[in-house]
């Protein structure tokens, strides 16, 4: 017979055994945790100059990407050479009415056609399918306003170069460079087992999780000094007044189309190095990552050879 | 299933499109924000004048560069009742006045300016949507021009006043106008030109006359100029910004 305070007392032990199990479980794992914690080092990886101008670049690189899609969609098209052919673009998002009347957003490159309907050549603005190269959720504004986008990319061109410098003028100063993005030749000689290493996901431990690995070195180098100066250089031949100061940057890049459309390309090699690189982090411990771009310090999880020990 | 995951997925996709948007949106649409990145504007001005300085060239090319195709863009033809009998007489009563801040107020007819020296220069020009054309421009050097009418001391601006207006509105035309200032001015490339590819300019470019300035993008360009008025500040003229474009926002320097 189950009297109500027999229901009660019934109840109240579930209770309580659930309860306990939380606990114990939630002690447990703060006590593997602090077990973890104790055995991993705590690295002081990044200075306060390097996180700060880190973090300036983020937002720089985000607004240039955006403000430059809004400006390109003036004219959404691309040309290898000194003017634009305009019969024979290298890409052109374009749109067409098909037989239903609707309209199709066309990819051009070279003399292929691509139906991207709904992203490239065409997209939703209001609920309406229109004429855009590229859609209104990744431009700066988002609306069709080219003089607001040229005001955005200028006014954050100043601050990326700006920025760019003082980056390049501290790893030079204090030896960041020589020490951690030069690739030496000693860091190619295993190239090979750490692009194994990356394929199969296993990220450094110890001593060698302090250092950038050859690849790393390799994407920071060419990020920081190849696409870097290459996308300033090829934007300032875009400027007709610095053509007359600097002609042989027009000589350089083939031609004031080629430049842009070099341009295009340097935007998109950035955006493929944001890609990789987010996904870098997230594969390699997002929460460690991330801090150890604000507050500078690194987790390092003791190399797997002091188990054995 | 799938189908609720797409949705799913596309409305997840909107949504954070949206806040980017709205995010992005905001501060265009302000007064103040378009002011802050309007400052970059002057400073791109000085550090661009420093390197070029006064005499610069634009590069300048061979006939066999000179693109086939030269888009012609903004006004394609005034079309007003002055434009018209203009281009059925043959630009024969067209004049370019030269007034404002200068010693000798004084008009010139198409004949009189290309009895003035000339310069011919196979140019490249660059529009500011990104496109780029090249032709060949033959014109009155715009220092000669000045130099006849003589400006005063506290001249800083030629403004260029045009015949093509940029509104159906017959009440409120809005003509076309530029400036540019004296450094750009009289520069040796800065020629008011009156044929294109070696025959006369035509309606689409700018007939009879437009302005070629060639370190700057193709808004200052201005075509169908009538009257060019020497000025201290544009301040007090249409929107105070200097030119039809700049009133809607675009820059003053149009140098990038």
């Amino acid at each position: 017979m189950t009297t109500p305070d027999s229901a009660t007392a019934l109840k109240s032990t579930n209770a309580a055994g659930f309860g306990d199990r939380v606990g114990s479980a939630w002690l447990g794992w703060r006590q593997r945790r602090a077990a973890r914690h104790a055995q991993q080092e705590i690295f002081y990886r990044h200075t306060i100059p390097v996180r700060v101008l880190h973090w300036i670049n983020a937002i720089c690189l985000a607004i240039m990407f955006m403000s430059g899609l809004q400006i390109f969609n003036a004219h959404p098209a691309l040309y290898w050479g000194r003017y634009s052919d305009f019969d024979h673009p290298a890409l052109w998002l374009t749109s067409e009415t098909d037989a239903q009347g609707h309209l199709r957003g066309i990819t051009q490159i070279g003399t292929s056609r691509f139906d991207t309907t709904g992203v490239l050549g065409a997209s939703d603005v209001d609920g309406q399918m229109t004429q855009r190269g590229f859609p209104d959720w990744v431009t700066l504004p988002g609306p069709q306003w080219l003089a607001m986008g040229r005001l955005w990319h200028f006014f954050f061109a100043w601050i990326f170069v700006i920025n760019g410098l003082l980056f390049v003028a501290y790893a030079l100063w204090t030896r960041h460079f020589q020490r951690d993005l030069l690739p030496l030749k000693s860091d190619l000689r295993h190239l090979g087992r750490d692009i194994i290493d990356h394929i199969r996901l296993r990220f450094p431990k110890g001593e060698a999780a302090k250092h950038y690995n050859v690849l790393q070195k390799i994407a920071y180098f060419s990020v920081v000094f190849i696409l870097g100066p290459l996308v300033v250089l090829t934007g300032l031949t875009m400027s007709p007044t610095m053509d007359s100061v600097f002609p042989f940057l027009l000589w350089v890049f083939g031609g004031r189309q080629s430049a842009r459309t070099i341009h295009f390309i340097c935007a998109f090699s950035f955006l493929g190095f944001f890609i990789v690189h987010i996904v870098m982090v997230m594969l390699a411990g997002p929460w460690n990552e991330i801090r150890s771009m604000i507050t500078g310090r690194y987790a390092i999880d003791p190399a797997e050879t002091n188990h054995g020990a | 299933m799938a189908h609720d995951r797409r949705n799913f997925l596309a409305r997840a996709a909107a949504g954070a499109g949206a806040l980017v948007l709205s995010a992005c949106k905001g501060p265009s649409e302000t007064t103040w924000f378009p002011k802050v990145l309007d400052s970059a504007e002057g400073l791109t001005r000085r550090v661009q004048r420093l390197f070029a300085g006064p005499k610069t060239l634009a590069p300048e090319f061979t006939k066999a560069d000179i693109s086939s195709f030269f888009k012609a863009n903004g006004t394609l033809n005034p079309g007003t009742d002055a434009y018209n009998t203009a281009v059925a007489n043959n630009f024969r009563d067209w004049q370019i006045s030269v007034g404002g801040l200068v010693e000798h107020p004084l008009k010139l007819s198409v004949a009189e300016l290309r009895a003035m020296p000339s310069r011919n220069q196979i140019t490249r020009h660059d529009c500011v949507e990104g496109w780029s054309c090249i032709g060949e421009w033959t014109g009155a050097p715009l220092k000669n021009i000045l130099a006849l009418a003589a400006p005063r001391a506290n001249a800083r601006y030629v403004v260029f006043y045009c015949a093509d207006p940029m509104s159906s509105d017959p009440t409120d035309p809005q003509f076309y106008y530029e400036s540019l200032d004296l450094i750009e001015a009289c520069h040796p490339q800065t020629i008011l030109a009156y044929d294109m590819n070696g025959a006369p300019l035509t309606v689409p470019h700018g007939a009879p006359v437009r302005l070629r300035c060639e370190r700057q993008l193709g808004y200052k360009h201005a075509k169908y100029v009538q009257r060019l008025e020497l000025v201290e500040s544009f301040d007090h003229i249409n929107g105070g910004n200097g030119g039809y474009w700049e009133d809607n926002g675009y820059t003053w320097w149009a140098g990038i």
